[in-house]
């Protein structure tokens, strides 16, 4: 490994990204334009306070999931993953220097999301700000990791957007945002539990309602870098030097 | 006594449908020439070029590059590769592609500017330096995906169609460019369907349907099959081989 080489390639990826500020847009004025935009829907109920900081911790994760595992796909299918496999580049390098980049963004995207919720919308949260945005750049961390794994199954930009309904959709459904995860059937109790996306949704539940680093806030966080960490290492197991493809 | 820059015995590659992409292919390539894979679409030319920087599995036989067996962590670096496709990044400038892919050949500070510098000279986008490369030509592209290839120094350039889609002038230029490479003792690897740019090559490989059909300079081959052309030699064979 070569932090070098790490640091280069989250340039370059950050550099990509400089020349696409539609894609800029996306990540930095959809979240906060969607948060506002239900602070309406729910006016004069209580429900959007209960809601939001939970959204902080689902947008990031799948805006990230969603940018990443195109960006991947494109480096597979125009060939510079190719080229780059033949240079003296670990692909180590190759995954962190991504996984920095995105997270670079997410802390960004943590930062406006989350300055909106809290400092615009003045939505209450007991745990305070530091917890927050912790939680929204880890939510963002582990969409770009599954976003870097998923990538390897996708041949085309289509399959890799077809993901998010197969991949991302199962896990909103059940991660505690519409129903309470124990007034659900049994079934998706369990699938909830060993879902990442479950345990972001409940570190932001936890920082709404509890002051200071609870017991199960720190459970939450470590389980959502846990899952992030292993998607990375099953994310690099996906390149590979030497292929079967025929091209 | 020359010196031999690639060699493989044997060597096959077989697709799990039961297709013969390459069969039993012997080759020695000598150093500091320019080999030519001259041959059809699907012949077996890319397959080969994968084999040789040790991106395809094999299915039997070796292959060694360099003196270590093709795909070595050793040779990166030593190896460059320009593939078919553009490889390259349409959303950055030229020389931003250029600097990244430099950083991960191991090049640092002003040895990068340098490398950059030097390459977009060689094959002539200067002007172009600061552009997207999405914006760019065709033919332009295709110079960007070369230059990638001749940044660093590799003793040994695998260029998989580097000439195609590019106009006759710019062609004779990048001919020259190898020509000039292969004079500094650099061996030079390219493909090509189009037996006419056969004749620039000091060293021809004839493939078809995954078989090596003949290896011997322009001249040699024309000679040998009483042809007055590549073209004609490579017909003789496949009628001979029917």
């Amino acid at each position: 490994m070569s932090p070098r080489k790490t640091f280069a390639t989250s340039r370059r990826v950050l550099a990509q990204l400089h020349h696409d500020p539609r894609t800029l847009v996306l990540l930095f004025v959809v979240p906060p334009v969607l948060i506002t935009v239900l602070k309406y829907v729910f006016q004069n109920t209580a429900v959007f306070d209960h809601i939001a900081p939970m959204l902080l911790g689902i947008f990031p994760m799948v805006m990230m999931f969603l940018v990443t595992s195109i960006a991947t796909l494109r480096e597979r299918s125009n060939g510079t993953l190719e080229r780059l496999m033949t240079m003296p580049i670990g692909k180590v390098d190759f995954i962190l220097g991504y996984a920095l980049a995105f997270s670079a963004l997410a802390f960004v995207q943590a930062l406006i999301a989350a300055g909106v919720m809290l400092g615009v919308l003045h939505v209450t949260v007991l745990g305070g700000t530091l917890p927050t945005l912790i939680g929204a750049v880890l939510s963002a961390f582990l969409g770009t990791a599954l976003g870097l794994f998923v990538s390897a199954f996708a041949a085309t930009e289509f399959q890799a957007v077809q993901f998010m309904p197969a991949f991302i959709f199962p896990q909103l459904l059940v991660c505690g945002l519409f129903v309470a995860r124990d007034q659900m059937a049994k079934l998706l109790q369990w699938l909830a539990d060993v879902f990442p996306l479950t345990y972001s949704v409940d570190a932001m539940k936890q920082i709404t309602s509890h002051a200071g680093w609870t017991g199960t806030l720190m459970r939450d966080f470590a389980v959502v870098i846990a899952y992030a960490v292993a998607a990375l290492f099953l994310g690099s197991l996906t390149i590979r030097r030497q292929e079967w493809s025929a091209d | 006594m020359q010196q031999i820059a690639v060699e493989t015995k044997d060597l096959s590659v077989v697709y799990s449908s039961g297709f013969k992409a390459l069969d039993s292919v012997n080759l020695e390539l000598p150093s500091g020439k320019i080999t030519g894979f001259i041959g059809p679409s699907g012949a077996g030319k890319t397959t080969l070029i994968r084999v040789l920087v040790g991106r395809q599995k094999t299915t039997g036989g070796t292959a060694t590059v360099l003196g270590s067996p093709a795909g070595s962590a050793k040779l990166r670096g030593r190896c460059s590769y320009m593939t078919q496709n553009l490889s390259v990044y349409p959303d950055l400038t030229v020389a931003e592609n250029l600097s990244y892919f430099a950083r991960m050949l191991g090049l640092r500070g002003g040895a990068v500017r340098t490398a950059v510098q030097d390459v977009v000279r060689l094959v002539d986008l200067v002007p172009q330096a600061d552009q997207v490369v999405g914006s760019l030509s065709g033919g332009q592209k295709q110079r960007v995906s070369l230059a990638v290839a001749l940044l660093g120094d590799a003793q040994l350039l695998f260029l998989d169609e580097p000439t195609v889609g590019l106009d006759p002038v710019l062609r004779e230029q990048l001919w020259k460019l190898f020509r000039e490479l292969a004079g500094k003792g650099k061996t030079i690897i390219v493909t090509g369907h189009v037996m006419d740019e056969a004749n620039h090559c000091d060293d021809l490989v004839l493939i078809r349907s995954g078989k090596v059909l003949a290896h011997a300079s322009p001249h040699e081959l024309c000679a040998q099959t009483h042809s007055r052309s590549v073209e004609e030699s490579f017909i003789k064979l496949v009628e001979g081989q029917k």
